[in-house]
């Protein structure tokens, strides 16, 4: 044993250092790898696809599913705000000084009655009042309460045209101040559009909507993430499909990469 | 430990040294499992990283926080520090900062870069990764848990007889010491081993499966409140993390006892299916 205990042991040495190399060596070739693939166009496209299954699947299961509704005990003391907390330029500063009384919001595009809505105007028409959990992309969870009116009952004064399928909010912060055409935007399908508790919300926590919030009006699509809930709406579009506006997907953070379809 | 059920797979009754250990699903699915967890990972760190704070509840507050990885200005420069509940621990270089995979110096992030994917903080890609290989593992966790059952893998080889049972604390040391079953009784996994696993598919990744379930807005829409039966959305995500750790301590034994028990009879039995009892 004393003889050929050495040698023994050093080749033993010597085969974990050679695992433990070629160890190190795969996971700096997987992750790199993975680098790579992320950069790849049709690897994306691949990864991608999950999306469409996502969607299929959540929508065949729920499609009239209801968000979760709290009672007032479980709001948060503070409603956390994100991405813009106040929008730039003077146009919103002016508005802002007037109680929002010269805003307007245009409702047009694929919808028989154009309109224009003024604030008191929307305050106006039937409200729905919820508490709900609004979760962010980041993966914190906020509860707050809304009020506002369904934005089917806009849509219904309107009235869409039969070729319509999406519903486009633009609005009125960019997200970069010094690009005019880093306008916030977002887009969801009727399915949502349509939904109970969407709506366009004045209130929160039974306060006018703070501008960290997106005052004057903001959407609540309560069944999907944080980030298709925008905020300073100005207009909204129906279209037909999504490709003709700014980057074509169908949003300000779904052109930078994220999935349009965010219940998940 | 003589005396052990024959094992299904036939053998020769001169006793082979080689076995057939396992079976071709068994090791598809394996193959399948090390990529999912790998990628999943990876990308659940990337996601992580967009928001690195862990909560007990409903929602985040400052007051539900149990977690959270972050930085501390110390005389000029940035230092990482993770706060677990109301502890504070140095983790500078590796939680909170570390190397910046992007230029030179250190970033501010809580996983380093050469634990996410991708490197770089680019939360829209690992969710992409994320979500693509979510589906593929709950299916592939799916077949298993159809085949084990229908197969009888489960009741055979993973369920521990009665006997067995009174042998864990004798396998528990046995194992602290390095001491591995061969001969006759290594033709059955161990006790340990199949606690482990056991606890890894019926516990631990089910657990997973429906933390991660919770954070999707509209699945916790399918039924309004389920999340509450745990705790709340938030509880949910951190019980998805703490099983995420699990899996990595559960995979680190894992590696540690393939490579101590004969990493290349391993490595080939999880390959060809072939296994050489050990003497």
């Amino acid at each position: 044993m004393t003889d050929s205990a050495m040698p023994m042991f050093k080749r033993r040495r010597e085969r974990r250092q050679l695992l433990r190399a070629g160890l190190g060596a795969a996971v700096a070739t997987a992750l790199a790898g993975c680098d790579r693939l992320s950069q790849d166009e049709r690897a994306v496209d691949v990864l991608r696809s999950a999306e469409s299954l996502t969607r299929g699947v959540q929508r065949a299961l729920g499609r009239r599913a209801m968000a979760q509704e709290f009672t007032p005990a479980d709001i948060a003391p503070v409603f956390r705000p994100n991405g813009t907390t106040h929008p730039a330029g003077a146009a919103y500063a002016a508005m802002l000084a007037d109680g929002f009384g010269s805003w307007r919001l245009r409702v047009d595009g694929l919808v028989q009655r154009p309109a224009s809505f003024s604030l008191a105007q929307l305050r106006a028409m039937p409200a729905r009042t919820q508490i709900t959990r609004h979760d962010c992309v980041e993966g914190w969870s906020c509860i707050g309460q809304w009020k506002g009116v369904r934005l089917s009952h806009v849509l219904g004064q309107v009235v869409l045209a039969p070729e319509a399928r999406f519903v486009l909010f633009h609005c009125l912060d960019r997200m970069d101040e010094d690009d005019e055409t880093s306008l916030y935007y977002e887009s969801v399908d009727l399915d949502d559009a349509l939904h109970e508790q969407t709506l366009l919300a004045w209130e929160l926590n039974g306060q006018p909507l703070p501008v960290a919030n997106g005052a004057p009006l903001r959407a609540r699509i309560e069944r999907q993430l944080g980030y298709k809930q925008p905020k300073y709406l100005a207009r909204i579009e129906v279209v037909r499909d999504l490709s003709g506006h700014a980057g074509g997907r169908g949003g300000y953070w779904e052109d930078r990469g994220y999935n349009w379809y965010a219940g998940i | 430990m003589t005396g052990n059920p024959p094992n299904a797979v036939p053998h020769s009754a001169a006793r082979p040294e080689v076995i057939y250990r396992h079976r071709l699903p068994v090791r598809i699915m394996h193959w399948i499992n090390v990529v999912c967890i790998v990628a999943l990972l990876g990308s659940g760190l990337q996601i992580f990283n967009a928001h690195p704070a862990l909560y007990w509840g409903r929602d985040s507050r400052d007051s539900t926080r149990v977690l959270q990885i972050t930085q501390k200005q110390v005389g000029g420069d940035l230092r990482g520090v993770t706060r677990v509940g109301a502890a504070e621990f140095a983790t500078d270089g590796v939680l909170g900062t570390s190397r910046n995979p992007d230029g030179p110096g250190v970033a501010a992030r809580a996983f380093p870069a050469w634990a996410t994917l991708p490197s770089s903080q680019w939360l829209a890609m690992g969710r992409l990764w994320h979500f693509f290989f979510a589906w593929i593992f709950v299916a592939n966790g799916a077949a298993y848990l159809l085949w084990t059952i229908a197969s009888g893998h489960l009741r055979r080889d993973l369920v521990p007889t009665r006997a067995e049972w009174r042998g864990i604390g004798r396998s528990f040391i046995d194992h602290l010491l390095l001491r591995h079953p061969h001969g006759e009784a290594a033709r059955r996994y161990n006790v340990l081993q199949n606690t482990a696993y056991l606890t890894l598919v019926f516990i631990v990744l089910p657990v997973i499966v429906v933390g991660g379930l919770a954070m999707s807005p509209m699945v916790d829409a399918f039924s309004p409140g389920w999340v509450d039966w745990f705790g709340g959305r938030q509880t949910l995500r951190t019980l998805h993390f703490i099983g995420a750790f699990l899996v990595v301590v559960f995979v680190l034994i894992h590696l540690f006892e393939v490579v101590v028990t004969g990493f290349a009879n391993n490595l080939r039995s999880m390959i060809t299916g072939r296994w050489r009892l050990p003497k």
